[in-house]
């Protein structure tokens, strides 16, 4: 009975789909027709003349209509069976495993170095550990630091970029004119940033939402704008160059007689430089995720998590929300200037190139990439985002495929835009969407994305 | 001192207007230690603005409301802490508090006045457990050295604490929800959650409670063991201050009943004597052509 009920069910499926196809082929045919059917070229006596490309026209509607007839015979009813499928408690084995997967990360993230040392060698390896190592874990320290602000607090901020060029900019200034070593000038960038963190949340306490947001990317623009034309202090546009590199206890990494190979009697390399760069990164980064950690379990995080849901019930609970609201900002905008020095003395020059609003949007992506207020997820968004990017810079072989013209890193934002919306759809909470609590009674039960708050502004 | 005797909260000449309405119109009542005072009244009558003045949300146009903590003799400083200026007065038999002087978070954190919400408002991502350690935010605060000694878990916080959680834990076992500690507050059936916004508001360790309709929306049964709990709270001597449409709970277990119609009181006195009262079942009811002008005459004088 039922299997005789399947058939024509089954056929009428196929034919929906065939005409769902049809219709999708219909609306290419119309886009692409324009876009890609016509080209204007022209000849050698300079008029123009309409080329027409048929057959690309053909394949590229071909495609989309075999896709679209797949994803409606396969993929639709795929995902139809698994939404109605029961939810799955996880499996003890899997309990087990999650105990050990964060105590592995961090293993592997400290032996990095030498596991791309042993693999690539010595000469291929700075780039490796550069690249990938400390360029993105300069970017997940921003994205923990903007966690702060925007996953736990929930205040949207578009200018978090501002605090991370105060901080550079302090250490670039302060190292250049007072001869200050990083050590000193490290927590003094921090202090500095943060100020700068409670500057703007004074005007911004009372705006929500939309408001906050736009507030704060002024602020952001304001910064830079200000680094540009103070050029006097800044050097404008074209930088500040020759900044001091940190130096190991008071040892330079140079080739000199005092430098850090020669102390230590190694063959000099710029290597070393870079290895103690990816652990000075590593150390701050991590000293960032402990701090949020710790600080989601005292009375100021619970405090800014219930703020994210329900200013005026905290408001009714004796909890002063301008200065919980201004201690999000500081803290936040602290690690932003932690990791700017850092930046600062890990390039050497800096410019106001290095703070402009896509930044921002960088750090913000991961943040709701890897799911608001989730630690693990925002480091895995800024692995896969900025990973993502520096990978695609060398994808030659591409070049094969598309023809030797083709240059991947100029396709980089239409691929991230296009994996961002993928994401988007297939979690649109973020990797980790889940909340942990932070203080449980008898069992830790992690909480559903639909009952959290995302802020309101 | 007129009043010498049990007065916990007194409200005089309160008048609240939004540009040209005036919600609220030169209203005094006075609610008394230990008591349950209800204030009831038509839809728009004003009764929730009144209780919004007096937890902070809004500030007053005209009016005092003040509050005392410690004994009653502390009231003879009233005219004192005005003329001064300031928001209270501390003493020797408890402080004074002017709460139409202090913003919303000092009334709950300094006057020690918790309220309710008509729409419930916990914090729905978060625990029950974790709702009522919010609540008990500003002790911990000052535990965790204001978070500076909390970072590195000094055994003062650490004790501190725990006893936050042992108190949330009583609280929940009060209410009946301690099996549900680790659930999201958001999950909790309807009056659970309007049950579980009393102990939040309870673990802020409140002098005065205000509850705005703590039983709309709940079943006759539900609405039973809301007045046992809110019964046993009166009995640990906190006053209640209450907004209530269901008249089972007001006529119940209301002390002293406050009836407000278009922002000024009408009546005021004992649950049976407002029953009565013909000005409010007039406001409540109705009544038949012939009286409307009469009434109408009498609301006004």
């Amino acid at each position: 009975m039922a299997a005789a009920d399947k058939a024509p069910a089954m056929r009428l499926s196929f034919v929906a789909a065939l005409r769902d196809a049809a219709v999708t082929a219909l609306v290419a045919f119309a886009l692409f027709l324009p876009l890609v059917g016509f080209q204007t070229v022209s000849d050698f006596r300079n008029e123009l003349v309409l080329v027409t490309h048929g057959t690309i026209l053909f394949a590229l509607v071909a495609v989309v209509a075999v896709a679209r007839l797949g994803y409606a015979l396969a993929v639709a009813p795929w995902m139809r069976r698994r939404a109605l499928r029961p939810a799955r408690t996880a499996a003890p084995w899997r309990v087990a495993m999650e105990r050990y997967v964060i105590p592995f990360v961090i293993g592997i993230v400290v032996c990095y170095p030498a596991i791309v040392i042993a693999t690539a060698g010595m000469g291929r390896a700075v780039k490796w550990i550069d690249n990938f190592g400390v360029q993105i874990l300069i970017y997940v320290m921003l994205g923990w630091g903007l966690n702060i602000v925007v996953g736990l607090a929930g205040l949207l901020d578009l200018g978090y970029v501002a605090f991370y060029a105060v901080g550079a900019y302090s250490y670039a200034l302060l190292a250049k004119t007072f001869g200050l070593s990083f050590w000193i000038l490290l927590p003094l960038a921090g202090c500095l940033a943060s100020f700068w963190g409670i500057l703007l949340g004074f005007p911004v306490l009372r705006l929500r939402g939309d408001y906050l947001a736009i507030v704060t990317l002024a602020f952001g623009e304001i910064i830079r704008i200000v680094i540009i034309n103070f050029v006097d202090l800044t050097n404008g546009y074209a930088g500040i160059g020759g900044i001091p590199r940190p130096t190991f206890f008071g040892i330079p990494f140079n080739a000199d007689d005092d430098g850090f190979a020669a102390v230590f009697g190694l063959e000099f390399s710029p290597i070393y430089r870079t290895i103690f760069l990816y652990y000075l990164i590593l150390g701050l980064a991590l000293l960032t995720c402990w701090v949020t950690v710790r600080l989601r379990r005292l009375p100021v995080g619970r405090a800014w998590e219930a703020l994210r849901e329900d200013e005026i019930a905290c408001r009714s609970l004796g909890i002063n929300t301008t200065n919980t609201k201004l201690t999000a900002f500081a803290i936040g905008a602290m690690f932003a200037g932690f990791a700017g020095s850092f930046f600062a003395a890990r390039q050497g020059f800096i410019s106001p190139e290095s703070f402009t609003f896509m930044e921002s949007a960088t750090i913000l992506s991961i943040v709701v990439l890897g799911g608001m207020g989730s630690q693990i997820g925002v480091a895995v968004a800024a692995i896969a985002m900025i990973g993502g990017t520096e990978i695609m810079r060398d994808l030659g072989f591409l070049k094969s495929v598309f023809g030797p013209t083709f240059d991947p890193t100029q396709y980089r934002m239409l691929i991230f835009g296009f994996a961002m919306v993928l994401i988007m759809i297939w979690r649109p909470r973020g990797l980790i969407s889940t909340r942990a609590p932070s203080v449980f009674l008898k069992e830790r039960k992690r909480i559903g994305a639909d009952l959290v708050g995302q802020g309101h502004g | 001192m007129s009043q010498g005797d049990e007065t916990l909260l007194r409200v005089e000449h309160l008048t609240m207007r939004f540009g040209g309405l005036t919600a609220v119109d030169d209203l005094s009542f006075n609610a008394r230690q230990g008591e349950i005072t209800a204030l009831i009244g038509p839809n728009g009558a004003g009764k929730t603005t009144v209780f919004n003045c007096i937890t902070g949300f809004y500030k007053p146009s005209e009016g005092r409301l003040a509050l005392r903590h410690g004994t009653a003799s502390a009231w003879s400083r009233l005219e004192a802490l005005t003329d001064s200026g300031r928001r209270s007065l501390p003493g020797a038999d408890g402080a004074l508090h002017l709460l139409e002087r202090m913003p919303d978070y000092l009334v709950a954190q300094q006057a020690r006045v918790a309220r309710t919400f008509q729409n419930i408002r916990l914090f729905p991502g978060m625990t029950v457990l974790e709702n009522l350690l919010v609540a008990q935010h500003n002790r911990l605060m000052l535990a965790s050295g204001y978070t500076f000694a909390g970072l590195f878990r000094v055994p003062t916080y650490r004790a501190a604490m725990r006893d936050a959680i042992d108190k949330a834990s009583a609280w929940l076992d009060r209410v009946g929800l301690l099996v549900r500690a680790d659930d999201p507050a958001g999950d909790l059936p309807y009056g659970a959650q309007r049950r579980l916004e009393i102990a939040r508001a309870m673990c802020t360790d409140p002098v005065l409670l205000c509850l705005d309709e703590p039983a709309a929306g709940l079943n006759p049964r539900e609405s039973g063991e809301l007045n046992e709990l809110l019964l046993s709270i009166k009995a640990d001597g906190i006053s209640i201050l209450l907004i209530e449409h269901d008249m089972s709970v007001v006529m119940e277990i209301s002390d002293h009943v406050i009836v407000l119609d278009y922002g000024v009181k009408i009546a005021d006195g004992d649950p049976q004597a407002v029953r009565n009262d013909a000005k409010v079942i007039a406001a409540y009811l109705g009544v038949a052509d012939e009286e409307v002008e009469r009434v109408e005459a009498e609301v006004r004088s």
